[in-house]
This record gives C-alpha cells, structure tokens and sequence, in this order.
C-alpha cells in the first residue's frame, strides 16, 4: 500500500488561534510612546492610575521636566489645543490652526515655549524626541507654573500623576510639588511599580 | 496545512462518491498565517499591568508660621535621608536654645532598618489595623471589602500614642528614597507623618554626624 503523507487537523489550532486573537484585540489598550524612558520606583500600593483627566508631570533621570495633559472624555473639546493656545498666548505666541491640530495628538512635551513651534513643526519623530531639554521651572522663568495653571482652568477634573525617574534629584521632584502646590493642588498621585514586602511583627 | 475538506458520505454507493471524489478545497493557510500574525502582534503590545500610583496629600502651605499646627515633642519622629540611601533618625525637636540635641542614628531601608524603628513606635496601631486585615481576610471579622480603607482610616485619626513623623532630605537625595520612605509609612500604618524641610540645625547636625563617622572611620584604621 502507498503510504500517504499523513494530515494533521490544523482545525482545533486555528480555532484557538481566532480566539485568543479576539480575546487580545478587544483587551488591547494603547498606550502612546512617552518621549522618554522612565524607571519608577516601587511602592506597595495598588491603586490604578486614572485613565481620563489626568496631567502628568515626569521628571527624568537627567532632572528634565517633561509635561503632558490629556484630552479629557470628550476629543471634541480640543482642550490639548486651547490650552496650548492660552499658554502661548502669555508668551506671545499664536500658533496656527494646524499646529493645534497637531498638537493635540502628540504626547508629553519637554520645551521651552520659544521652541515649541519648531517641535510641532518637526515632521520627523527622532529629531523631534532629540530636541526636549526640559520646561523652565525657575522663579525667574516658570512656564511650568503655567502649563499647569491652564491645564486645570480648562479642565477642572484634571489630577496630577509625577512620574518620578528613580535616580532623578528630589531637588527636582521638590521644585516641580512647589509649583503645584502654589497652583492650590495638594493630592497627588506618585505613578510607582508594584512590589510586596515582609513584615516582621514578632520581635516588636 | 490548515484546509477545509468536504467529507464525503462513507458506506453510501462507491459510484457516486467517486464521482465526487474531490471535494472543495480551501485553502486556508494564509488567512492561518495572518491570524498567527496578529495574535502575536497583541500580545506582545498588550499591557497588562497598568501602572500604579501612590497617593500622598501634603498640607497647604501656609504663609503665616502661627498657623502651622503645633507638634507634640514626645511624640515627634524625625527622619532625615541623606546621600546614599542612608537614613537617620532623632527622636523630639532640635532646639539650639535647649542643648544637648538630640543624637542621630544611622539605619537603611532594609526591613530591619528604619521599618523596625516605626514599627516599634507605631505597634499599637499597627496590630490594631493588622488584626483587622487578618480578620477581614480570615472571614471571621464581617466587614465589607470596600469598608475595610475607611475603617483604617478611622483608625488613624483616632490613634492619639503613634509618632508624629517628619520626613526631611538632604541634598543629594534621590528621589527613590523618598518613595521609599513614604512607601514605608503606609507600609507600617503610620497615621501621621509629613514632607518637611530640612532646617539649619539639622543641616548642622547632619555633617557634624558624618564629620565624626569619616574621623571614626580613619583612626580605627
């Protein structure tokens, strides 16, 4: 008798294949890639960082302060855009329509206003992640104080997340809780990794 | 590989089953391999954890100096981080007006460093909540789930014996430490404790600290 090669039923295989494939397109949530690479510190606490609503100030291990809001629930209110418009109307800046536009899609931001217009402008992403020095946050200079300050009277929900590098200065991480602390927010949400820790009671 | 093929009756009259001896055939295989494609594609985007946050709350600042709230000196625990991820701690109030002052000791973050030193101030709150989560967790104490972070927080407010801790950093800290040692007030329960500057006094009391360490140091040598 000729022997046949011998079929395998891939059916079973591919029935499994669709349905994990389902299973991780619908839990699948995108998170936009940070400008920068951060290494939280470990905390035991296990509350989850709120999806909407949120501004987040992430200091890097080089002491750069980077800065982003979100669009809130509702896309239609371009509150990314108008905030941007106020802060740069303070720093007499007009950005144009497109510029706006396009800023609302892009993600945390680490410039001095006078450089903003060439970072929106910038249609290459490497270039454009190259050219975050950190936003001045000095007594005689703080564009922080007001990206803040409009941040939330546009949006009143807004929480503050600090995404703290582990090896960045408290010094920095000081300065970035006085300029919010000025602006009347005391609550803060210190993004952290996961960690468990042992507790020795017996020798108390 | 992955193909549909149309079974054909077995048993019935060969004739007529020969005739339709092939059956359709699809073939699947690329629509296989785009599905294998994509299942790899989210998995490996897929974030699972979220990230976590850790909630502090930091008093108003206040301008004027009479409307910060008074410190009972008995209960106040001092912490102050330094360079290295090295703590130290003094017990009451540094007043230069009211020599001596108070010695600092040197400890660490391990779980037999500083952790111990809080536990040791904090133990009656700390069994107290602690006897609730065993509780809670063993079924033996009936409290909703969700009741159990308000029932601890009532704890908190109530306790009148644990410190007061006040947490101060040098230069040079890094801002591991800090998490760490806010980490480690939820860690042993402390109800109260505070980010304060650090004063001259201590600044002083700091490298005084570290001058006699580094001269300990050079002449056990």
């Amino acid at each position: 008798m000729p022997s046949k090669p011998p079929k395998i039923d891939m059916t079973p295989m591919v029935d499994l294949f669709f349905l994990l494939l389902i299973f991780f397109i619908l839990t699948a949530t995108f998170r936009a890639q940070e400008a920068v690479m951060v290494d939280t510190p470990s905390s035991i606490s296990n509350t989850v960082t709120p999806e909407r609503h949120i501004m987040t100030i992430i200091v890097s291990k080089d002491n750069m302060v980077f800065f982003n809001v979100d669009n809130g629930i509702d896309t239609s209110e371009h509150l990314r855009g108008k905030i941007l418009q106020a802060v740069g109307q303070q720093y007499q800046i007009k950005f144009t329509p497109e510029e706006i536009k396009k800023f609302e899609g892009l993600n945390s931001f680490a410039l001095p206003m006078d450089k903003m217009k060439a970072w929106i402008d910038e249609k290459d992403s490497k270039t454009r992640d190259a050219m975050h020095v950190g936003i001045p946050l000095d007594s005689t200079d703080n564009q922080l104080m007001m990206w803040v300050r409009m941040s939330r009277l546009y949006n009143s929900e807004l929480q503050v997340a600090i995404k703290g590098d582990q090896a960045a200065d408290y010094t920095t991480i000081k300065k970035v809780i006085d300029v919010l602390q000025d602006n009347n927010v005391n609550k803060f949400n210190l993004t952290t990794n996961l960690e468990s820790v042992d507790v020795n009671i017996d020798n108390l | 590989m992955a193909e549909i093929i149309q079974e054909e009756g077995h048993g019935k009259k060969k004739g007529k089953a020969r005739a339709k001896k092939h059956g359709t055939h699809i073939d699947m295989t690329p629509m296989v391999d785009l599905a294998c494609l994509l299942l790899t594609f989210f998995m490996l985007t897929t974030a699972f954890s979220k990230p976590k946050v850790m909630e502090i709350v930091l008093p108003e600042k206040t301008k004027d100096i009479k409307d910060a709230p008074q410190l009972d000196k008995d209960r106040a625990l001092n912490i102050i981080l330094i360079e290295g991820d090295k703590v130290l701690w003094y017990n009451g109030l540094a007043d230069p007006t009211k020599p001596p002052l108070p010695v600092l000791t040197e400890t660490d973050f391990s779980s037999e460093g500083i952790r111990k030193v809080l536990l040791h101030r904090n133990k009656d709150l700390f069994l107290q909540i602690e006897e609730m989560n065993k509780g809670v967790t063993e079924g033996t104490l009936n409290i909703p789930r969700d009741s159990v972070a308000s029932r601890r927080k009532k704890m908190m407010t109530a306790d009148k014996q644990g410190p007061v801790v006040l947490i101060k950093a040098a230069d040079k800290v890094k801002y591991k430490n800090i998490v760490d040692i806010i980490d480690e007030m939820a860690i042993c329960n402390v109800a109260r404790y505070a980010l304060v500057d650090i004063n001259s006094v201590e600044k002083k009391m700091v490298a005084d600290y570290l001058a006699s360490q580094a001269s300990g140091a050079t002449s056990s040598k």
